[in-house]
């Protein structure tokens, strides 16, 4: 095991996050291809979404893709942008505050509605 | 003063041993000896088997390169103190990552080299040199390299790197470094040819910006600055 430091902990959850975001996509193809045997077989995997422990997974991934897209966002400006380099901790900790500023309101409207009625 | 250091290795005999294996060893050192002279101070009165790569001692030659606590250093350059030998933690040292053992902390180095060579480190000019001076530089296109001219080429970097565990075929840290060395240098005319070697699905592109070859080396050279100003130099000179 190596010990890295921020730089390694961001890419490793980029990666988890990114193979996470592709399994809901094949999970989503699979359940919109259900439409073409006909709206019942789709209304009925929708139980699947509306269920409590689905929501908490489904606020899981809100915070997969904010957290890629945000490092994402980090990645491209240490190509683009020459200084970057030079602000690296500073654009980490951009990113981490900017992930939970958005992820941790967006658990409060999504959870309220299912665990809060 | 000098007080008793735990030190845990791993290490691994080729002809004796399946897997590599730690083993413990406890030494007298004092907080301001370097991990270099603890194990100078295991294999030369306590066990003579264990192997490592060491030359100059003095951070220049690059061999003694291992993990040590975790993290790619030379052995030359940290001192138990450092890591808190002298305040009772364990200091564990292993072979660099990314790289076949030998033996013990003793790595094979030839793929290494063998990406170096690719990037054609060495000046490329195809005029002739002035009959009666030097090729002259400014010290302002001097500066534009100066950071990766400092290179010892001790792996720190490449085996530090995550891509480079992962794909035997990455060029690695180092190798970049010194392509940076001579891409940005005025006296080369070689730069077209390496930027095509690195533009390569083995080249920079394979960096993640994960940053542990900037912190591995022992240079402090600014190594993801160095990726970075190549991947740039791709990108705005098309």
């Amino acid at each position: 095991m190596y010990r890295g430091q921020s730089g390694m902990w961001l890419w490793i959850l980029h990666r988890l996050t990114g193979v996470g975001i592709l399994g809901f996509l094949f999970l989503h193809i699979a359940d919109t291809y259900l439409v073409g045997f006909g709206a019942d077989y789709y209304n009925e995997l929708l139980f699947l979404y509306k269920n409590p422990p689905f929501r908490v997974l489904e606020w899981v991934l809100v915070g997969a893709v904010l957290y890629h897209g945000f490092n994402g966002i980090r990645l491209i400006l240490m190509d683009f942008w020459d200084k970057a380099v030079d602000h690296h901790k500073t654009l980490v900790q951009i990113t981490v505050v900017a992930f939970f500023v958005v992820w941790l309101p967006a658990g409060f409207f999504m959870l309220k509605p299912v665990f809060f009625k | 003063m000098a007080t008793q250091v735990t030190v845990k290795i791993l290490r691994y005999d080729p002809e004796k041993d399946k897997k590599a294996h730690f083993e413990t060893y406890t030494v007298e050192a004092d907080p301001l000896d370097r991990i270099l002279d603890v194990l100078n101070s295991i294999k030369w009165y306590q066990d003579g088997s264990l192997t490592y790569r060491r030359s100059c001692a003095h951070g220049v030659c690059g061999s003694d390169a291992m993990r040590i606590n975790g993290r790619n250093r030379l052995a030359c350059k940290v001192l138990v103190r450092d890591v808190g030998g002298d305040a009772g933690k364990k200091i564990q040292i292993e072979p660099m990552l990314g790289f076949r053992i030998l033996r013990d902390l003793v790595v094979d180095m030839d793929p290494f080299f063998e990406k170096y060579k690719s990037i054609k480190p060495y000046l490329i000019n195809y005029e002739d040199a002035p009959a009666s001076s030097e090729r002259y530089q400014s010290a302002e296109d001097r500066e534009i390299f100066d950071e990766t001219t400092k290179c010892i080429l001790c792996g720190a970097c490449s085996g530090s790197c995550p891509p480079y565990w992962a794909g035997p075929d990455f060029v690695g840290p180092a190798a970049i470094v010194n392509a940076h060395r001579f891409i940005f240098d005025s006296r080369d005319q070689g730069a077209a040819e390496r930027l095509s070697i690195l533009g390569e699905g083995e080249g920079v592109f394979r960096c993640r910006t994960v940053y542990n070859c900037t912190d591995a080396c022992p240079r402090n050279i600014p190594v993801t600055k160095a990726i970075e100003q190549i991947r740039r130099a791709m990108l705005y000179n098309r």
